[in-house]
């Protein structure tokens, strides 16, 4: 308990948490607005209305991955294992602690996004409403960039250098597994099923709406649940071995 | 307590730390020295648990380090002044680190005032000069209020303002029955910083001493005298059976006491214009004993490109050392108001020491 409290003063008492939360918002709202008036709104459905809400997965990411490399970049990780040599109990704690945070700020910019644009768009094409679906296509954020934190911090633990963390954490989802879609007969079969394309199946709506059937159609996606479990199976397994790597190795 | 056995360190074909084995006790200021790359820092690491030794064990007051509950109440280290986050502010360094080991803000601000630092405590640590930041090293290192300190080379690249200031803060700790372990590549500093001291060389053991007895031990006193009548001298000592050297002008009297030198001469009715006793160099001494064990040695370079710069046969931490005058006289070593340390007994010599390891 007191190690949650380490990592938050840890974390809070620098600068770059504050730009990278305001860095979320500020493209979470900013997508929310484009949608909202663009068009007259025509275009606004929840999946649209968030999209900046899947760009601040990312920022987040980087936040979550920092957390851990600049310790390793500043050698304050000798300090950190000084002050608490239970090295697997202090990962424990700035994970929970990433997300935790990571679920309190999917939660907040996606219900932000969501009520700005309902607010801006004129003609939504269908009435914007928090409810069934809608519910979990804004909601499910909030355990996207909780899972994604975990992957982050295990990522970041295991390159412990900031660089290579962030650019693996980025090119991954936006590079990697869009790539290998392209594969072809192994690559659209397999490629929904890799963890960042399957977590975000998890914030895409299932039935028809207008602007999404050619986007739904002929795709074997895993179901939003089944998406969700892959991506949080990624980082519990990635976080199983960063904690196992972590102990190994000398400091 | 320190108690380190067989404690063994290899990076890959290197052996960075060899079968290490010393105590170190409570109340006395032990140094730990050795040449740059001998195995101070990563012994220093592995009782801390922040290395894993590849065989032996490391324990403070009979435990690993890692078993220890709220380690900070029962060790304070500090290895490396600029392991902080620039960012952060002195304040929320310490802040963070009283978090982890229940201790409140209030000691944050004590500590601060004990080191100084307090009209800066909001300040980023980026800011810091390296002598503010070793305070606030030291400041996190008494944090807990520990009985056993850590210091690796606490004095390096600081002016001679810090150094005193750091040698009494050590000597403060050692008074009040605490452990204080420091390390340093410096055997003047040693000579007036330590009262036991722990050599190594390569990572093995060279010496486990009291340091006036290593000083005693490891450099030969001489007697330099100047007379008129300087071959009636030279004639007297030797038929004395007493070594003499000439130097220019005067006679250089080996292993012979200073008093004997002045009574022979007194008797004979010789006139002396001089009679002084003197100490031969630690430094050379330190070099002849770890000599064979020194890491990154001069000797490498013989064949150097710039023989400006790399003077043949210099143990690089030879070249490198800041010597301070007068540092080496046995006298200016003081025993502390800690009790004097044990005597090492007469086969524990330096050089019986190496024999065994060799």
């Amino acid at each position: 308990m007191s190690l949650l409290a380490v990592e938050r003063i840890k974390l809070f008492s620098t600068r770059s948490p504050y730009w990278c939360l305001g860095a979320i918002l500020v493209a979470a709202l900013a997508f929310g607005l484009l949608i909202g008036l663009g068009d007259s709104g025509r275009q606004a459905i929840p999946f649209f209305a968030l999209r900046g809400v899947a760009l601040g997965q990312s920022i987040f990411m980087i936040m979550a991955a920092l957390a851990i490399t600049t310790e390793y970049r500043f050698s304050t990780i000798r300090s950190t294992f000084l002050a608490a040599p239970k090295r697997t109990t202090v990962l424990l704690a700035k994970t929970l602690l990433l997300a935790g945070l990571g679920a309190v700020v999917g939660f907040v910019s996606a219900i932000g996004a969501f009520f700005l644009t309902k607010a801006l768009a004129k003609q939504p094409p269908e009435p914007l409403v928090l409810q069934g679906e809608v519910w979990r296509e804004v909601a499910g954020y909030s355990a996207l960039f909780a899972i994604a934190a975990v992957i982050a911090v295990s990522v970041g633990t295991l390159l412990r250098q900031s660089a290579g963390a962030i650019t693996l954490l980025l090119l991954w989802p936006l590079l990697v597994e869009t790539l290998f879609t392209l594969i072809p007969t192994v690559g659209p079969k397999v490629g929904p099923w890799l963890p960042f394309a399957a977590g975000s199946e998890f914030v895409t709506p299932t039935s028809n709406i207008a602007g999404l059937q050619d986007f739904l159609s002929n795709r074997s996606a895993p179901s939003p649940v089944q998406g969700v479990l892959v991506f949080l199976a990624t980082a519990v397994v990635l976080w199983i071995l960063a904690a196992f790597v972590l102990n190994k190795r000398d400091a | 307590m320190i108690e380190v056995s067989g404690l063994t360190k290899i990076f890959g074909p290197t052996r960075a730390v060899d079968t290490l084995s010393f105590t170190v006790r409570p109340g006395t200021v032990t140094g730990f020295l050795g040449p740059n790359g001998a195995g101070k820092s990563t012994t220093m690491r592995m009782i801390l648990g922040l290395d894993n030794p590849t065989a032996g064990q490391a324990l403070i007051q009979g435990k690993p380090y890692a078993s220890l509950t709220r380690p900070l109440t029962k060790v304070g280290a500090l290895l490396d002044a600029n392991w902080v986050h620039p960012n952060r502010s002195a304040r929320s360094h310490l802040r963070w680190m009283a978090a982890s080991n229940g201790l409140s803000v209030k000691r944050v601000d004590e500590v601060l005032e004990t080191v100084g630092l307090s009209s800066v405590a909001k300040k980023a640590v980026g800011k810091f000069s390296l002598g503010m930041k070793q305070r606030l090293g030291l400041a996190g290192a008494i944090l807990g209020d520990p009985e056993v300190l850590l210091f690796d080379e606490p004095v390096n690249g600081l002016d001679p303002e810090g150094i005193l200031w750091i040698r009494q803060f050590m000597h403060s700790l050692a008074s009040a029955g605490r452990t204080v372990f420091v390390s340093s590549h410096l055997l003047s500093e040693m000579s007036v910083t330590a009262q036991h001291l722990i050599v190594i060389g390569k990572g093995r053991l060279i010496a486990d001493a009291a340091t006036a007895d290593f000083i005693a031990q490891s450099t030969e006193s001489t007697v330099r005298v100047r007379s008129p009548q300087l071959p009636a001298l030279a004639d007297l000592l030797d038929r004395n059976g007493i070594q003499t050297s000439p130097a220019e002008g005067a006679l250089i009297v080996h292993a012979t006491p200073i008093e004997r030198v002045g009574d022979l001469a007194g008797t004979a009715g010789i006139t002396l214009h001089e009679l002084a006793g003197v100490q031969g160099s630690l430094e050379e001494a330190f070099m002849q004993l770890t000599g064979d064990s020194v890491e990154y040695g001069g000797h490498q370079f013989t064949a150097g490109i710039d023989p400006m710069l790399t003077p043949s046969g210099v143990p690089a931490f030879a070249a490198t050392g800041a010597v301070q005058p007068g540092a080496f006289q046995p006298g200016a070593f003081q025993p502390g108001a800690a009790p004097p340390p044990r005597a090492a007994p007469a086969d524990q010599t330096p050089e019986a020491k190496r024999q065994d390891q060799t």
